[in-house]
């Protein structure tokens, strides 16, 4: 089998698995830090954290199925999520969503042609005080009406908030390594994103 | 706390299930001492077979605890002492019934085009349990039905109630979690992986245990209802594990195999190659009718022209070269009674001790008769258990499973294998080693010998030993599994580390892995040199058969290979080929090509269309599997009921008429018109099998078969354990028991104590059975030639044979052939994986795709045997079976 992982994320996925008793349990961080590579979870991640983790690809499909954030189909560079639970939806949530269809032209679900954005619509983010809720790649951004969606809009496509933003699949900038074999040695890095 | 014992000394719990007070054994679930105590409580999830997850809740009932009675899955809970259970209360019942009302909310209400419909549990406890309405007046959800989730199996999500039991099944049973929950919530489906279809070899087995009818299988979609099903309890022949199964039929066709939950064998899983198997009975290429070869075709003729062609030709050849210028192959897929009437025909008409139901594909008969035998209960409960064989999930693909729930039970398993197989991830140790060198390893791994088997790590076989040594002295609790790791090593060398390890573990037991049907009960009722029906040999049981049968041939005869070897020198010129095709199943192809060429005249008699029956000049058709009734016998040595469901097609006769036929033809009566005066006499007559006869067999107590010899295995001869009763374990197969038997019993005996012979057989003339004596120095294989790799050839579960060739659900499975090596021969070769390389043997060479197998010790070569029909050359054509192993040279092309 082809590695998928790079070299650097190899080791780490088995420095992952090594913290467990049983290594079925390194599979969530493992599509994790798959989709931080990535940005989505593709066939050959998901076949690979399953001979890392000693199980099969169905069972390494059906968990990451089960999360809405991880992503077996690829996703845009930006996937913007709007909350649609109660505090939101009273705020005006499902206005706005209508409003992002129209303006990227795609459903919720779906990928602009360009690959730039991946709507979606998500349950509570607990930004209930700022709803509509709305998050790029798991950040909050202010976008709670038209005008500052569309605005958010093309900062995003014109790259200017990538000190803000991430790429999709990176939960968080700094590689943690603490509880990891060998983390007294490695110090804390920042990762290239 | 002390254990509360019941009067038979065993630990007891006592519990209350609706007032009623009821014995458990401590650790049982409450679902199923309830269900001993008659009390059914309602299930999806649940299977007896498979670990408890308590998912679907259908189980809920009321159970006394420190806050008064709470609801809790039946399923979960394990009985204590005191428990108070009420299953029907108010409340127990309103919970079942939302549970119901619940699972029902998604399910579509389309029973009367469900094949599911009439056996469908969901139906069942619908009805018994459910609410009667429902307040689920919202859109269901909809999904594109049916979805094919693998090459057997069909999926409609809608129906799916996610109770997880197919993917429990894979992932606990199978080990092989190709399918999973995906999804959350309403899009909540089973999945394979995307691009991986479900094509395990369990597959059937979660079609039979889906309580709706999410699974269906191509095979029997739309086929039938199940209240138009005919139902018979039968035995599996497709391997020598001998499945018990439950055959149905609509219309006189079989529709489906289900299989039935036999504690010693089967433990109710089927691979997919029994379960359908049975759709080559139907094939069109079944012979139909009785063809005498006149000029260049076959023309079709009456039985009676036919025989008397086969007898004169017979005649002429016992004329011109006296008797033992006839040779009898095959017979491993005949019935036991099929085999006895062909053997005596042989041995006591023809004069002919040249018989053989194995073409050189097997072990010496006298190794897999006179080695002690094991069940696989004590298989699956001894210390160690050592394999030679080849891998056992393509052979004996129920004995696989059983040995892996072993190994995880904690049997110890000590694999000696040249390839990786499907056990060796449960193996304590493989231990890989060089082909023609199975001896000297077996020999290396009792420390009988100092020398060094090639290519056998030395870490690997120490620890294997340090694991032999703790063993008693006399091997107690060592079960050894022998069969043909590979057809191109001879089977006298297997033999021969057999006996090396029953020598130094003389208690040690052993289970024979031949993988054809009925090839132990071929070999017990004769059908091999030297040797007379019931495991004694020709000298040893002389006296006592010649009363029966009359004169019995001097002295022992050619086996298989000898037979087609004597027919090429011409010193055989008749072959009677036993629904063998010699091309197509002896490992050594020339060979068996020079043989049916040599021959003056070839007499076929079988159930279909083959090479050997195109080149035959006589073919008489005969009945096949679920059409024929009488016994079959395992590779444990149990015998079990076969049983007819359906006419053999056209004027198919069955086999041990046409032997009767025969005999006639010589002036000879074999003294039997009937299945059950032939199994009477095997009983009476065949020492190892006395007492086994159709009263005994018809026992209730004897459902899953009796292991011969009735003395040899005191406890272990089945139906010890109460069948689950459970109706959704194995759904639709309930009622089998009141479908009619299928042998004409009589009236059923009561068995003696369990041993006993029946009462009112004569008593035993002591005639000693068979016992295994070293061969006589096999010729140890020579190093491999320089440049050379030494040959592996494999059996694949989906050969090329004629049972899946002509089941159209089979059909299309068979693998492409390749030659698998060791990574560092691909860099030796330069040539990528994929490319096409030439391999040459002595023999023949072929040109096939090379592919990697990084478990291969290098300077080997895998080839895959019987892959292309039987007029084609494949792996076969390579070997050379005079030989203890084959030298193969790889070219690029």
């Amino acid at each position: 089998m082809t590695a998928h992982f790079s070299a650097e994320n190899r080791a780490r996925a088995e420095a992952l698995v090594a913290l467990y008793p049983q290594s079925r349990s390194a599979l969530v961080p493992l599509c994790h830090l798959a989709q931080a590579q990535d940005g989505w979870l593709c066939a050959e991640a998901m076949e690979e954290i399953a001979e890392l983790c000693g199980t099969t690809p169905a069972e390494v499909y059906g968990t990451a199925t089960f999360y809405d954030m991880l992503h077996t189909e690829r996703v845009g560079r930006h996937v913007i999520a709007i909350c649609t639970n109660i505090a939101c939806l009273l705020a005006g949530a499902y206005e706005l969503v209508e409003h992002a269809e129209r303006r990227l032209g795609v459903r919720c679900g779906q990928t602009t042609e360009d690959g730039e954005f991946t709507l979606e619509e998500a349950e509570c983010l607990a930004g209930c005080d700022a709803a509509p809720c709305v998050q790029v790649n798991h950040r909050f951004v202010a976008a709670g009406d038209a005008a500052s969606f569309d605005a958010l809009v093309d900062e995003l496509a014109k790259g200017r908030r990538r000190q803000e933003v991430p790429r999709h699949g990176v939960l968080c900038r700094i590689e943690r390594t603490v509880g990891l074999p060998g983390s007294e040695a490695s110090p804390r890095r920042q990762a290239r994103s | 706390m002390s254990a509360v014992r019941n009067r038979a000394g065993d630990a007891v719990v006592h519990l209350t299930i609706d007032g009623t007070a009821v014995e458990a054994t401590p650790g049982e679930l409450l679902i199923d001492a309830a269900e001993r105590a008659g009390v059914f409580l309602p299930r999806f999830c649940y299977h007896p077979r498979l670990d408890p997850v308590g998912m679907c809740r259908m189980c809920l009932v009321e159970v006394s605890g420190p806050r008064g009675f709470t609801l809790q899955p039946a399923c979960m809970l394990s009985v204590a002492e005191g428990l108070e259970v009420r299953t029907a209360s108010d409340k127990a019942r309103k919970a079942q019934q939302g549970v119901l009302e619940f699972l029902l909310i998604n399910h579509p209400l389309d029973c009367p085009v469900c094949d599911k419909g009439g056996e469908c549990p969901l139906q069942d406890q619908a009805f018994s349990h459910g609410p009667g309405e429902s307040r689920f007046t919202e859109e269901k959800r909809h999904w594109a039905k049916p979805i094919e989730i693998g090459p057997r199996v069909l999926l409609d999500r809608e129906r799916c109630i996610q109770c997880g039991r197919c993917t429990r099944f894979a992932a606990e049973v199978a080990g092989e979690a190709m399918i999973d929950l995906a999804f959350r919530s309403d899009g909540i489906e089973v999945a394979p992986f995307p691009g991986k279809p479900f094509d395990s070899y369990f597959s059937g087995n979660t079609i039979q245990i889906c309580p709706v009818g999410a699974l269906t299988s191509p095979a029997y979609r739309f086929k039938s209802r199940p209240w138009d099903l005919e139902q018979v309890e039968t035995t599996c022949t497709t391997c020598a594990v001998g499945c018990r199964v439950v055959a149905q039929s609509s219309a006189g066709r079989l529709v489906r195999y289900l299989g039935v939950d036999s504690d010693p064998v089967n433990q109710s899983w089927l691979c997919d190659k029994g379960r359908y198997g049975f759709e080559a009975v139907h094939s069109a290429h079944r012979l139909t009718t009785p063809t005498v070869e006149k000029g260049e075709v076959h023309q079709p003729v009456t039985w009676h022209e036919a025989l008397d062609a086969a007898a004169a030709a017979l005649r002429d050849a016992r004329e011109r070269g006296g008797p033992d210028a006839v040779g009898i192959l095959g017979g491993a897929r005949l019935s036991n009674e099929d085999a006895y009437a062909w053997a005596k025909l042989a041995k006591s008409v023809l004069g002919t001790d040249s018989v053989d139901a194995q073409l050189d594909d097997g072990l010496p008969a006298a190794a897999v008769l006179g080695l002690p035998h094991a069940t696989i209960d004590q298989a699956a409960a001894a210390s160690v258990v050592v394999t030679l064989t080849g891998d056992l999930r393509e052979e004996l693909p129920v004995l696989f499973l059983r040995l892996r729930r072993a190994a995880l039970d904690g049997v110890r398993i000590v694999e000696c294998s040249t390839a990786a197989t499907a056990l060796t991830p449960y193996a304590a140790h493989r231990l890989a080693y060089l082909p023609g060198e199975i001896a000297r390893l077996a020999g290396a791994l009792v420390g009988a010998t100092r020398a060094h088997p090639t290519g056998v790590d030395d870490e690997a076989l120490a620890a294997a030993r340090t694991l032999m040594h703790s063993l008693d002295g006399g091997g107690e609790g060592l079960v050894v599994v022998v069969g043909r790791p590979s057809l191109a090593e001879s089977g006298e060398t297997v033999a021969e580390a057999a006996h090396a390890i029953w020598r130094a573990y003389p208690n040690a037991r052993f289970l024979p892995a031949l993988r054809r049907a009925n090839v132990h009960g071929a070999l017990d009722m004769g059908l091999a040199p030297g040797l007379l029906p019931g495991r004694v040999t020709l000298e040893a049981g002389r006296d006592a058969l010649s009363a029966a049968w009359g004169e019995l041939p001097a002295k022992p005869g050619r086996d298989g290979r000898a037979i087609l070897q004597a027919t090429v020198d011409n010193e055989i010129s008749t072959l009677i080929l036993l629904g063998c095709d010699p091309l197509g199943d002896c490992p050594d192809r020339e060979l068996a090509r020079a043989a049916i060429e040599q021959a003056r005249f070839v007499i076929f008699v079988g159930t279909h269309h083959t090479g050997a029956s195109a080149l035959s000049q006589v073919v008489l058709p005969v009945a096949g599997d679920g059409e024929r009734g009488g016994t079959t016998t395992n590779c444990e040595g149990r015998v079990s009921r076969l049983a007819a469901k359906v006419l053999p097609p056209g004027i198919a006769w069955p086999a041990w008429t046409v032997a009767g036929e025969l005999a006639k033809r010589f002036g000879a009566s074999l003294g039997f018109e009937g299945v059950d005066q032939i199994s009477s006499e095997i009983a009476r007559l065949a020492p190892a099998y006395r007492g086994v006869d159709t009263a005994l067999l018809g026992h209730p107590e004897h459902r899953d078969g009796v292991v011969v010899p009735l003395a040899a295995v005191p406890v272990d001869i089945g139906g010890r354990r109460p069948r689950p009763i459970d109706p959704i374990a194995t759904p639709g197969i309930l009622s089998v028991e009141d479908q009619g038997s299928p042998l004409e019993l009589g009236a059923a005996q009561p068995a003696g104590a369990a041993g006993d012979v029946a009462p009112g057989w004569p008593p035993a003339t002591a005639v000693p059975l068979v016992t295994f004596s070293p061969p006589d120095g096999a010729a140890p294989a020579d190093e491999p030639a320089a440049g050379a790799y030494r040959l592996v050839v494999r059996r694949t579960l989906y050969e090329r044979g004629t049972l899946v060739a002509e089941s159209p659900s089979l059909a299309q499975l068979v693998p492409e052939p390749a030659v698998f090596v060791h990574p560092a021969a691909l860099k030796e070769l330069r040539v990528a994986p994929g490319s096409t390389v030439t391999v040459r043997s002595a023999r023949d060479s072929l040109q096939l795709p090379i592919a990697l197998d990084d478990s291969l010790p290098a300077g080997v070569a895998l080839l895959v045997a019987n892959l292309v029909p039987s007029e084609g050359r494949g792996a076969s054509a390579l070997v050379d079976a005079s030989r203890p192993a084959t030298d193969v040279w790889l070219e690029k092309v």
